[in-house]
């Protein structure tokens, strides 16, 4: 019998409200908002109330998906990358660097914003830097 | 106080007549739930209290539920104030607990919290820790009640708008515990929608907690929106008081008014 309390934060948007993810022999059983928590208070949105579900949810994409054919067909990390790579090198040589954007986000660390932004900048070489929120 | 609870749960983990206890922990620098088991360190163990008497409560009989869903021919313990024991005797009416299989850690609730939560009964049947405060008069209810009509309405409504439709209220409620929930009734409040005006499924909740609130206070915390729900399901509880002299857990073998058939029951005496 093992009835644990996570400590963490929710993944959903850039607040970072304290919560515990509450699990039963390893299973996710529910999301409990932190009361000591500073940013919260014993708060959460809607999306934050349900974050243990999308974890261990039937839908959730566990592989890249790539379209081929017009369908969408999982295929591995190497080849999802590959392509992406290649594809972006094409854009930007036939139309230009600011014929791409790139989109940040909140469900990332500030450290991978970073990256993402300096290989916007840096490595295609465009300011067209945007953030998931205005999506 | 906190030593008293100490020995208790030692003593029931001890002799093995609960497989687990139910109640607060301080962990990386937070209170957080917890189920204790036999050999583990209580030195962590918490009564609820962060910064202010009982600041950091969390709903114990929801856990218990949970954990007894999968356990169920085990026994346990839990740590219970006053409305959580209410909570209990109304699980137990529900039938969601059996009180075969739960055995509490009751302690009382310092005079600052009773006032604060404006509670008629801030202390368990059963105590093993605490002295007994005295019960508040609700005066929030009374103010509440002193404004006319359409002051009442425009305060509700004002009240209302402010909700996110964040179900906070609902998901931190001990006493909620359905499997299917007539706020994600699709013909009731649609999903993927933002929330209407004035959401009244505020209304439509009051009256699934009529008879069984406890007035634990966990939804007023738990609302971003400072939505004053507790005087809400207060003023539920108290006509459902006045009307059939029921008053949520307060008596262990309660059944409930809502859930006979037959003729109405008799109005109390006055």
């Amino acid at each position: 019998m093992d009835y644990q309390n996570t400590l963490t934060t929710c993944t959903y948007c850039g607040c970072g409200c304290t919560l515990f993810l509450e699990s039963i022999d390893g299973k996710l059983t529910g999301t409990i908002p932190c009361k000591t928590g500073p940013v919260n208070e014993g708060k959460l949105c809607i999306k934050g109330w349900n974050v243990h579900e999308f974890v261990q949810s039937d839908k959730r994409l566990k592989k890249p998906l790539l379209r081929k054919d017009g369908e969408l067909v999982e295929v591995s990390w190497e080849e999802a990358l590959d392509f992406t790579a290649t594809r972006l090198k094409e854009i930007k040589e036939k139309n230009g660097s600011d014929a791409v954007g790139f989109c940040a986000s909140a469900k990332v660390t500030n450290e991978e914003n970073y990256l993402m932004q300096k290989f916007a900048r840096a490595g295609i070489g465009t300011n067209s830097v945007d953030h998931c929120a205005r999506l | 106080m906190i030593d008293q609870v100490k020995q208790k749960i030692n003593e029931l983990l001890s002799a093995g007549s609960v497989k687990g206890v139910v109640a607060l922990a301080h962990a990386n620098s937070h209170v957080t739930p917890c189920l204790f088991q036999k050999d583990d360190d209580l030195s962590v163990l918490s009564l609820g209290d962060n910064k202010s008497d009982g600041d950091a409560r969390y709903p114990l009989n929801k856990v218990l539920i949970k954990i007894a869903r999968q356990y169920p021919d085990d026994a346990f313990g839990i740590l219970v104030r006053g409305c959580d024991e209410r909570g209990l005797y109304g699980l137990y009416r529900l039938k969601q607990l059996d009180p075969e299989k739960v055995v509490t850690i009751g302690i009382s609730c310092p005079q600052s919290l009773a006032v604060q939560c404006e509670c008629k009964k801030p202390w368990p049947d059963d105590m093993t820790a605490g002295e007994i405060s005295d019960g508040v008069e609700q005066k929030q209810v009374q103010d509440a009640e002193g404004k006319d009509q359409s002051q009442r309405f425009t305060y509700w409504t004002d009240q209302f708008l402010k909700c996110v439709k964040c179900y906070g209220c609902r998901d931190i409620c001990p006493m909620c515990f359905c499997h299917e929930c007539s706020l994600e009734c699709e013909d009731l409040v649609s999903k993927g929608d933002l929330p209407v005006d004035i959401p009244v499924f505020h209304l439509t909740r009051a009256m699934h907690m009529a008879d069984r609130c406890i007035d634990c206070g966990l939804c007023d915390e738990a609302c971003p929106s400072d939505i004053p729900l507790r005087v809400l399901y207060k003023k539920t509880a108290q006509i459902m008081n006045t009307e059939f002299g029921f008053t949520s857990g307060i008596d262990k073998n309660e059944t409930s008014p809502l859930s006979l058939m037959g003729p109405s029951p008799e109005k109390p005496e006055k």
